[in-house]
């Protein structure tokens, strides 16, 4: 049986709420749970002055409610399944290694920030510097997968160096900016400063795009590799319309201002 | 045993542990992956003197393959697992990676594991990429036609090989007809390949040789020419020509439901005899009974 958490007072400044992560709840009771510590803007309180506890953990928590307000649920976590009925607020698994956490509608800035491994998916929009690494940090993502069925906002993949991130609608700016490796993949279309000072890694739109003048164009091919993701993403309920697949791709490298081993894709796709 | 005019002979195929693996090729068209795939089954009829068997599993169409693309299953088989990884290094890099179009996977789930891809990666030069999809590692290895795809690992695991029917015919003509006829349909059990010519081996071997260099020499009791020659002879008044067919495969059951269906069909009118080849049963770690094999089958 699943733990369930219901919101029942929407907190007027955002609640920051890391013990909602199966790591820290996996061997308390439900009274246990309802008293963990949660800080309320610079107060602390308790989780339960803010939500129902009902269910028991099994693996799963299943959290309902407006959670716009809602900072940090799932963050570090390495284990476990959280389902998310609504909205999400800032920094949702944030440095989680391992598990799944599954949001039913939109996800706020930092999601999954420095991410280690696990998977998100996210059936809605997302925020800015979505897998990006803190401000100040040499490094963000470095592993798992984070899936947007929606659009993402500005800097996407900031200095990201393993993993995937695929989003099914738009990105915004800066997509995969400071880059170091791992593979990014936009079905909708892309921001201006795509892959700014990126090192290395993929960013595979299926989409043009208006690129730096620091990129430099390589070919038009066939690669083989993409398929092989396309099918790995129909798999988990993406759907790729086959025009795609049987068109080529144009390649771009760059930034030269860095060590120009990082790729562009945009398909060439002529029934866009 | 009979089954109309032809003798299923009491004895049995001696067959042997070896190692299997199974990679997938695909390219742009099923005439690309067909091509790699004969030419990376080339010379692996036998492991005595070609390190590796190795034939074609099965075509397999777009929709089921990994990326989408036409592609074609092939079997290899080694003595160990040492051994075949190396010879799955070979072949893929100087068969595959240099045909056109095409991207190799491995297609074994469980088994040891062997660095293919994570090897010959160091062709690209440094301009290698490397993507993780899952759990899996692909390289990326830059050529003239674009980029060959491969995995990182292939696996191994326990397999069976040498299992084999001998077919003895009134006349070459039938004899060819009838190892057709069984190669056709073994061909159809999945997990297993017929590592020679069209599936057909016509120089069958015994162990050992009169030359002390040779560790295996034509198997003269079953050679027509030699009848009188020979201290024993396995070619009755009537018969003068023999063929094998030999099979590896994944297990045990692959090789022994390929073997039965093997039998059915090459019995045929001038088919005297029906027989397997074994050196004893001192060899092998596998002894597969015809009699038993066909079960109930009646005259």
């Amino acid at each position: 049986m699943s733990l369930h958490l219901k919101l029942h007072t929407k907190p007027e400044v955002p609640l920051e709420a890391d013990c909602i992560c199966p790591d820290k709840i996996q061997s308390l009771k439900n009274n246990e749970i309802s008293a963990l510590t949660v800080f309320h803007g610079n107060r602390q309180v308790q989780l339960g002055d803010f939500f129902d506890c009902t269910g028991s953990f099994d693996g799963e928590i299943i959290i309902d409610g407006d959670l716009s307000n809602i900072k940090h649920v799932g963050a570090l976590m390495s284990f476990g399944k959280i389902i998310v009925e609504g909205n999400i607020g800032l920094h949702t698994g944030a440095g989680m290694r391992g598990g799944e956490i599954t949001i039913e509608g939109n996800a706020s800035d930092w999601l999954a920030a420095e991410m280690l491994g696990g998977k998100i998916r996210v059936k809605g929009n997302a925020g800015h510097m979505t897998g990006s690494g803190y401000r100040g940090s040499p490094i963000g993502m470095q592993g798992g997968e984070i899936i947007v069925h929606g659009n993402v906002k500005n800097e996407t993949g900031h200095v990201m160096r393993r993993g995937l991130i695929v989003v099914g609608g738009d990105s915004g700016d800066f997509t995969g900016v400071n880059m170091l490796a791992g593979t990014i993949i936009v079905l909708g279309k892309m921001g201006i400063r795509t892959g700014a000072a990126m090192k290395r890694g993929s960013i595979i739109s299926f989409n043009d795009a208006k690129l730096l003048p620091t990129f430099s164009r390589n070919c038009e091919y066939h690669p083989s590799f993409i398929k092989f993701y396309v099918r790995y993403l129909e798999k988990i309920g993406f759907s790729i319309d086959s025009s795609y697949l049987d068109s080529p791709f144009e390649r771009w490298s760059g930034d030269l201002v860095e060590i120009n081993r990082g790729e562009i894709l945009l398909s060439k796709c002529k029934s866009k | 045993m009979k089954i109309k005019s032809t003798q299923i002979v009491d004895t049995f195929a001696e067959a042997f542990k070896m190692y299997g693996s199974r990679i997938i090729i695909t390219a742009e068209t099923k005439e690309w992956a067909m091509a790699a795939a004969q030419s990376v089954t080339g010379f692996a009829t036998s492991v005595i003197g070609c390190k590796c068997e190795a034939g074609i599993e099965t075509e397999i169409p777009s929709e089921d393959s990994p990326d989408l693309r036409p592609g074609v299953s092939v079997l290899f088989f080694a003595m160990d697992s040492e051994n075949l990884g190396k010879r799955l290094m070979e072949r893929i890099g100087q068969c595959i990676m240099t045909c056109p179009s095409t991207a190799c996977y491995n297609g074994i789930d469980e088994g040891n594991e062997i660095v293919v891809g994570g090897q010959l990666r160091y062709f690209g030069d440094g301009y290698q990429i490397s993507k993780k999809i899952g759990d899996k590692r692909l390289w990326r290895i830059p050529v003239m036609d674009g980029e060959f795809l491969v995995d990182d690992v292939f696996k191994t695991k326990e397999a069976v090989g040498g299992g084999n029917i001998l077919i003895l015919a009134k006349d070459q003509n039938t004899a060819l007809k009838a190892a057709k006829s069984a190669v056709n349909t073994m061909r159809e059990v999945p997990n297993v390949i017929l590592p020679f010519p069209n599936g057909v081996v016509r120089s069958g071997s015994k162990v050992g040789s009169k030359y002390k260099a040779l560790i295996a020499s034509t198997n003269d009791s079953y050679c027509p020419t030699l009848t009188t020659l020979v201290e024993k002879t396995e070619i009755d008044t009537g018969i003068n020509s023999v063929l094998e067919i030999v099979i590896d495969g994944l297990t045990l059951e692959d090789v022994e439901e390929a073997m039965r269906v093997g039998i059915k069909a090459a019995i045929k009118p001038g088919i005297k005899k029906i027989s397997a080849g074994n050196y004893g049963g001192g060899l092998g770690q596998y002894q597969i009974q015809l009699h038993k094999l066909l079960g109930n089958a009646k005259n």
